[in-house]
């Protein structure tokens, strides 16, 4: 295994390793609780909440915790912050956290935070684990955002609640229905594959240059 | 070495005339009546809604097609255009017109590898994708002006923007007030097609005759059509016989888009099964879902989703109604036994 | 129980070489310290969270009550327990865990109407609704939609199209008829349904007169007192 710089643990998952939309991971919230800007970003908050403190007390106690039973160590500590998640946000923005409904406890099951822990925070120390996990955060964060901006705009004509059309806008209902968040994942992950390909290409290209001129 | 060349091939050596764009355009013909009598009862709104998707179909076939424009002139994607254009209501906007033809031949056709490759009907996904954006948009039908030049809706709303909507000139199809209003319509102008709906789903008449010459030329498999009426008839004839509050056989099969899906979208050569016990079993699920949809489902209509239900099993249809080589078959499983 | 044969069987299959010496023990006490631990800290937490979820969830069913009822003077909350009315809940049940029915008193102390909240099937997923109905007239005192998730820009019209939601506080009568726009002969019962969204509004119209068919039965016998002012008779 390569080893990294300390920055590259940090920007890796932001974007070049962007949990959702290169690693697939965590695409059911990814799909389901991005309809609107609002929802997207207290789902990015709670995720990247739980990571965090996961990866803070995984790290720092991984030498105690004995190898056969670290996954059910692991899901116990994702399951406790994912509780106190669940419960803060219902006392304190209860008209988000009706939206979200089940989504935040399934954050439990989000294979991306497990991942982090098993991958990194397990065997990292703690500060590298922390630069980790706000990288992966972040990019998840990025990704939420990336897809409820582009469902809200077209499926209602808003952002965060702000009108940006004007009132005679007509909504695309599609987007804010499940079917929008397949078409948007789609549409963005194409965009990505494009890019790759292009790279790919290039890379070929000038390759196959020096090739040439050196031989 | 000799001078003369013998050129050896694989077989076949026996030419047919038909080629794709043979086949295509002679099906863009066939549906020129469909096209004229929908301009004859829904005017000039009509022709702009086909263009218009017409429009967003080849657009993005000439820039993103497999060959760089060349399918343009193969005659799918217009029939693409015409087909998703038909389904529309007269007085949809032109803009969600194109872009229901955009969709469609991106995301139904070309993602695939372009024709031949895809799963779907693309003027189907075209129109289903319009169906769960524009909703209101979708089920806004207009009633017969009594000027014909007059367009009927606004289709000329500005893109992005709602279509404003006079009052007094929507209506409800047949099948909408059958669902809603337990009112029945006359069979005779369904028939010719003089009620509202849909731009070219209206008149059962010119539709048939376009199968039926279709069906001669052999440029489309009749067991499906066939098939998927007798399924219907039945169906609704013995649930109308059993209980009177339901419509009857000549009215499932003469209103909504039931002629129109079954004579041009359900037999599209690449979407349909290859065998014939495939296309009656393809016919007989189309037509058990739209008497389904339609009688106990919450949309009046369900044949666009019908057709795209059973194009998703067609792949498992073909493989299960596979003819076997004579001679093969548990016999070999025997010999490969001992 | 038998550690030694497991381990024994296991050994030549997975061959786990780190750690051979990890105890059962060792294994059962990190994951009990670790839930303990989460325990404690869950319970912190609903310590803060749950008297602020309970009174929010209180604040909002009052706002819909008071809304449905046209502003009673006070309204009292009666849970339907083996078959009876009562105000009194059973030691050990959950209020919000029981049928129930909210009876809103005037100024004078007289029943100013019912609310009644239930849900049904509309045309995406359940409706919750709640609606007050003044027994005396057998009219409607108000209704709101406490959740749905009918179709955006169709079905929720249901609670986003004022005039739709504002007949049902104009007294119109049970059982309730949905007529389209402009068909309708004027009778008291007839709600204009909405166009384009028949299904969604036909539910709503299905659900009241379901629910006022459940609880017709109680409208006679119920007390015509507020229960603050009835004194220590129950």
């Amino acid at each position: 295994m390569r080893t990294t710089t300390p920055k590259e643990d940090f920007t890796r998952g932001i974007w070049r390793e962007n949990p959702v939309f290169l690693q697939m991971l965590g695409l059911c919230p990814a799909l389901a609780v991005t309809n609107t800007v609002e929802n997207a970003i207290a789902m990015g908050l709670a995720t990247f909440f739980v990571l965090f403190c996961s990866s803070l007390l995984v790290s720092s106690c991984k030498s105690f915790i004995p190898h056969e039973v670290r996954i059910s160590t692991y899901i116990l500590i994702i399951a406790t912050f994912v509780t106190l998640a669940d419960m803060v946000l219902e006392a304190v923005v209860p008209e988000v956290h009706k939206e979200l409904g089940a989504f935040i406890a399934l954050i439990v099951v989000n294979c991306m935070i497990l991942g982090r822990q098993e991958a990194f925070a397990s065997k990292k120390p703690v500060g590298r684990s922390l630069l980790d996990a706000t990288g992966t955060g972040i990019g998840f964060l990025i990704a939420m955002l990336m897809m409820g901006g582009f469902r809200e705009v077209l499926g209602m004509g808003t952002f965060l609640g702000f009108e940006l059309f004007g009132p005679s806008y007509e909504p695309w209902v599609v987007m804010i229905l499940p079917a929008g968040g397949f078409l948007t994942l789609g549409f963005i992950m194409l965009g990505f594959g494009y890019y790759e390909q292009r790279k790919i290409a290039k890379a070929k290209e000038m390759s196959d240059v020096e090739g040439r001129v050196t031989s | 070495m000799t001078d003369k060349a013998l050129h050896v091939t694989a077989s076949p050596h026996i030419r047919a005339a038909d080629d794709t764009p043979t086949i295509m355009w002679s099906v863009v013909m066939s549906l020129a009546p469909v096209v004229g009598a929908s301009i004859y009862f829904f005017g000039p709104s009509a022709l702009l809604v086909i263009l218009a998707s017409c429009a967003g179909v080849l657009l993005v076939e000439r820039f993103f097609g497999t060959s760089g424009g060349k399918s343009l002139f193969d005659g799918s994607a217009v029939i693409t255009g015409v087909l998703l254009g038909l389904t529309l209501p007269p007085g949809f906007p032109l803009w969600m017109a194109f872009l229901g033809g955009a969709f469609g031949m991106a995301f139904g056709k070309l993602i695939f590898g372009g024709l031949g490759q895809n799963i779907f009907n693309p003027a189907l996904l075209g129109r289903a994708f319009l169906q769960a954006a524009f909703p209101v948009a979708i089920t806004t039908w207009t009633v017969p002006t009594e000027n014909w030049l007059s367009l009927r809706g606004d289709n000329f709303a500005f893109p992005l923007m709602s279509p404003s909507l006079a009052d007094g000139m929507t209506g409800a199809t047949p099948l909408g007030l059958m669902k809603f209003e337990q009112i029945s319509t006359e069979i005779l102008p369904l028939f010719w097609g003089s009620t509202s709906g849909s731009v070219g789903e209206t008149s059962t008449l010119f539709i048939l005759l376009g199968g039926i010459y279709l069906a001669a030329r052999n440029h489309l498999n009749w067991r499906i059509p066939a098939s998927i009426f007798l399924t219907v008839a039945v169906m609704a004839g013995g649930i109308h016989f059993y209980d009177n509050s339901y419509p009857g056989p000549l009215f499932m099969l003469c209103s909504g888009g039931l002629m129109l899906g079954a004579v041009y979208m359900a037999t599209d050569m690449v979407t349909s099964p290859v065998t014939n016990l495939g296309s009656w079993i393809f016919g007989f699920g189309i037509g058990f879902l739209v008497v389904v949809i339609r009688l106990w489902g919450g949309l009046p209509e369900g044949v666009m989703y019908s057709i795209l239900l059973m194009n998703a099993l067609v792949p498992f249809i073909n493989r299960a109604t596979q003819p076997r080589v004579f001679g093969t078959g548990t016999q070999r499983q025997e010999g490969a036994a001992s | 129980m038998s550690d030694e044969t497991n381990a024994q069987e296991a050994s030549p299959v997975a061959a786990a070489p780190e750690e051979p010496g990890v105890s059962a023990v060792r294994l059962f006490m990190t994951l009990a310290v670790a839930g303990a631990m989460a325990g404690l800290l869950i319970v912190m937490v609903n310590q803060f969270t749950q008297p602020r979820i309970i009174a929010y969830k209180a604040k909002m069913l009052k706002l819909a009550v008071t809304e449905v009822l046209q502003g009673p003077a006070r309204y009292d909350t009666l849970y339907l327990i083996d078959g009876a009315l009562t105000p009194d809940l059973p030691a050990g049940l959950k209020p919000e865990k029981q049928k129930a029915i909210y009876v809103g008193y005037t100024e004078a102390g007289e029943i100013k109407g019912i609310a009644i909240a239930r849900g049904e099937s509309g045309f995406q997923d359940v409706v919750m609704l709640i609606f007050g109905i003044d027994p005396a007239t057998q009219g409607l005192t108000g209704m709101k939609i406490l959740a749905s998730k009918e179709t955006p820009g169709l079905g929720d019209k249901i609670y986003k199209d004022l005039d739709f939601v504002q007949q049902f506080f104009e007294g119109p009568t049970v059982p309730l008829l949905g007529v389209k726009i402009g068909a309708g002969d004027g009778a008291p019962n007839e709600i204009d349904m909405i166009t384009g969204a028949t299904i969604s509004s036909r539910a709503v119209i299905r659900i009241i007169n379901n629910a006022v068919t459940e609880w017709e039965p109680f409208f006679e016998n119920l007390d015509k007192k507020p229960v603050a002012a009835r004194g220590e008779t129950k």
